[in-house]
C-alpha cells in the first residue's frame, strides 16, 4: 500500500504537467468557440448585406461574452415529467466527448498531448459518442418535438459516420498510418503533395459528412426550426443549453482542423518547395498555418449556411447511402491502386 | 498492488455492477444505457491489455453505431410493464435453474483450467513505439486470411438476409423517388412559348 503511495507521488509532477497542457488546449478551444460565435453572426450578417452584433464593447467585441454572461445566469427549467438524471446529464455527455477529441490532435511538429498510434481511430471513435447527448435530450425531455430532432439526428449521424469513416480509410491507405503527426509529414513536398489532390473525392466526401455529423447547416435537420421548432433542445434553457452549443461548435472547429491536418498538410507552409517565397515565408510557425487553414474551413462551415436552404430529410438519407459511399468506395480501389504503383510524387 | 492492478479493479468493479443493472433495471432504455456504460468500461479494460486498437474499434462499432441503433429502437417502443412482470414467482425457480447451469457451464469452459495464466505465458510489456494496429494488420491478412475473408462474406449474407425478410413493398404506398426528383430538368416541367404579340383593342369598340 505505501508503495503505491509513493509510486503515485512519483506521479504527480507528470499528473499536473499533463492537467496544464490540457487546459492550455481547452481554454483557447472555448474562447474560440466564443468567438466563432461571433464571426458567424457577423459573416452571415454581411453575406445578408446587414452588420451584425455591434452594440456591445467596440464594433460588438464584447457580444460573445454579454452572450455567456446571459446564459450563466438563466434558470434551468426540467419539464415536468423529464427523467431528471439524464436530462441534467445529456448536455455533459454532448460536451465530453468533443472536448476529449482535442487530445491527439497536434497543432504542429510534436505539439500534441497524446501521441498516440491510432489517432485517427480514437477520434472517430469519439466523435460517434457524441450522438448520445442529442439522442438521450430529446428522449429525456419528454416532448415530441424534442423526440423527433433525436431520432431525425440519430439516424443521420450514423449513416454519415460509415462515409467519413471510409473517406478516412483512404487518407490510412495514402500515408500509411493512423497516427495524425505521421498524416502530415507524409504530404510533405509542396501544396501539390498534400492528400486534397490525390484524394480530392474523399476529402469532399470528408468535409460535407463533417457537416453532417455536426449537425450544420444545410443538414441540420436536428434542429429545423421552422419544422419542429429547435428539435432536441427545445426544452433546455440557461447553462445546459449553452453546453448545447459549446459541444456544436467545438465540433465544428474539430472537423476544420482534422481537414487541415489530414487534406491540406497541417503545419506544413503552404510556400513549400516555391523557390522565392518558401524563403520569404520560412520564419512563420507551423501553428499558424494550422490555424489558418482551420479558419478558412470554419469560414466554410459558415459559407454554407448563410447559403444553402436545408436539405429535405429523403434527401439528405440519398445523399450519404447512395452518393457518398459508394464514392468513397470506387476512390478507395484507385487509392490503393495508387499505392501500390508508387504512383509519384505522392506514393513514392 | 500495482498502479495497473487497481485500474483494473477499479474499472472490473463498474464493468460488473453495469452488466449487472442492465439485466435488473426496470426501464427498458436505462438497461441499454447500462449496457453503453458496460461496453465502454470493457474497452478500457482492453487498453490495459495494449489491445488499442480492440478498443478503439468496440467504442466506435458496438457504442457508436449499435447501440445508437439499439437506443433508437429501444426509445420508439411502447412497452406496458405490468404484463411483461406478470409470472414472475411462478417462473423463478425454472429461471434460477437455467441461471445455475448456465453458470456451471460457463466455469467448466471459460475458467483457468483452459484459459489460465500457465496456458499462455506472462505478457509481455512492449516499447512505447509498439504498434498493435499494425501487429494486428500483418497478422490478419497474412495468417487468417481466408478466416478473415469468410467471416467478412458470412456478415454481408446476414445483412442481405435481414433486409430481404424484414422489406415489404405495400402495394398502392405513395412516396417520392428523390433519385428521380434530383434528375429533373428544366425542359421536362416548363415549355416557353413565343407567340406573338396580341393587340387589346380589337372587340367591343
Amino acid at each position: 500500500m505505501i508503495e503505491t503511495l509513493e509510486m503515485g507521488l512519483g506521479m504527480l509532477p507528470e499528473v499536473i504537467l499533463i492537467v496544464l497542457k490540457i487546459l492550455l488546449i481547452v481554454i483557447p478551444i472555448m474562447l474560440s468557440v466564443a468567438y466563432l460565435t461571433l464571426a458567424e453572426r457577423k459573416v452571415i450578417g454581411y453575406i445578408q448585406v446587414r452588420i451584425g452584433p455591434n452594440r456591445v464593447g467596440p464594433r460588438g467585441l464584447l457580444q460573445p461574452i454579454a452572450d455567456g454572461l446571459k446564459l450563466f445566469l438563466k434558470e434551468i427549467i426540467v419539464p415536468t415529467n423529464a427523467n431528471r438524471f439524464l436530462f441534467v446529464i445529456a448536455p455533459i455527455l454532448a460536451l465530453a466527448p468533443a472536448l476529449a477529441a482535442w487530445a491527439v490532435v497536434p497543432f504542429g511538429e510534436g505539439l500534441v498531448v497524446a501521441d498516440i498510434d491510432a489517432s485517427i481511430l480514437y477520434i472517430l471513435a469519439l466523435t460517434s459518442m457524441s450522438v448520445y447527448g442529442i439522442i438521450i435530450s430529446g428522449w429525456a425531455s419528454n416532448s415530441k418535438y424534442a423526440f423527433l430532432g433525436a431520432l431525425r439526428s440519430a439516424a443521420q449521424v450514423v449513416s454519415y459516420e460509415i462515409a467519413m469513416g471510409f473517406a478516412l480509410v483512404g487518407v490510412l491507405l495514402a500515408a500509411g498510418s493512423l497516427n495524425l503527426g505521421e498524416v502530415v509529414r507524409a504530404q510533405d513536398g509542396s501544396f501539390l503533395h498534400w492528400f486534397w489532390l490525390p484524394l480530392l473525392p474523399l476529402f469532399i466526401v470528408y468535409f460535407l459528412s463533417g457537416v453532417a455529423e455536426t449537425n450544420r447547416a444545410p443538414f441540420d435537420v436536428a434542429e429545423g426550426e421552422s419544422e419542429i421548432v429547435a428539435g432536441f433542445h427545445v426544452e433546455y434553457s440557461g447553462m445546459a443549453f449553452a453546453l448545447f452549443f459549446l459541444a456544436e461548435y467545438a465540433n465544428m472547429i474539430l472537423v476544420a482542423i482534422l481537414a487541415a491536418l489530414m487534406f491540406c498538410g497541417g503545419w506544413l507552409s503552404p510556400f513549400q518547395g516555391i523557390p522565392l517565397l518558401e524563403p520569404l515565408f520560412s520564419w512563420v510557425p507551423g501553428l499558424v498555418w494550422v490555424l489558418a487553414k482551420t479558419s478558412f474551413f470554419l469560414f466554410l462551415f459558415l459559407w454554407f449556411r448563410a447559403t444553402f436552404p436545408r436539405y429535405r430529410y429523403d434527401q439528405i438519407m440519398r445523399l450519404g447511402w447512395k452518393v457518398f459511399i459508394p464514392i468513397t468506395i470506387v476512390w478507395l480501389l484507385v487509392v490503393g491502386a495508387a499505392v501500390l504503383a508508387n504512383l509519384s510524387p505522392w506514393f513514392d | 498492488m500495482s498502479i495497473e492492478a487497481i485500474i483494473f479493479y477499479v474499472f472490473a468493479a463498474i464493468l460488473v455492477a453495469s452488466a449487472g443493472a442492465v439485466v435488473t433495471v426496470r426501464n427498458p432504455v436505462h438497461a441499454v444505457l447500462f449496457l453503453v456504460l458496460a461496453f465502454f468500461t470493457s474497452a478500457a479494460l482492453w487498453i490495459l491489455l495494449e489491445a488499442e486498437f480492440l478498443a478503439i474499434t468496440l467504442v466506435l462499432v458496438y457504442v457508436g453505431a449499435v447501440m445508437v441503433l439499439f437506443l433508437f429502437v429501444v426509445m420508439m417502443l411502447d412497452i406496458n410493464l405490468v404484463p411483461l412482470r406478470e409470472g414472475f414467482m411462478r417462473f423463478l425457480p425454472v429461471g434460477i435453474v437455467v441461471a445455475l447451469i448456465m453458470f456451471i457451464e460457463m466455469v467448466m469452459v471459460v475458467g483457468a483450467k483452459n484459459f489460465g495464466v500457465d496456458h499462455y505465458g506472462e505478457g509481455i510489456k512492449h516499447a512505447a513505439d509498439y504498434s498493435n494496429t499494425k501487429e494486428l494488420g500483418n497478422v490478419l491478412y497474412t495468417v487468417y486470411v481466408y478466416p478473415f475473408e469468410i467471416a467478412a462474406a458470412i456478415l454481408l449474407v446476414a445483412i442481405i438476409a435481414a433486409i430481404a425478410l424484414t422489406m415489404r413493398r405495400r402495394p398502392n404506398t405513395k412516396s417520392q423517388d428523390p433519385a428521380k426528383q434530383v434528375l429533373v430538368k428544366r425542359g421536362d416541367r416548363l415549355r416557353i412559348l413565343k407567340m406573338a404579340a396580341e393587340r387589346k383593342d380589337t372587340a367591343g369598340e
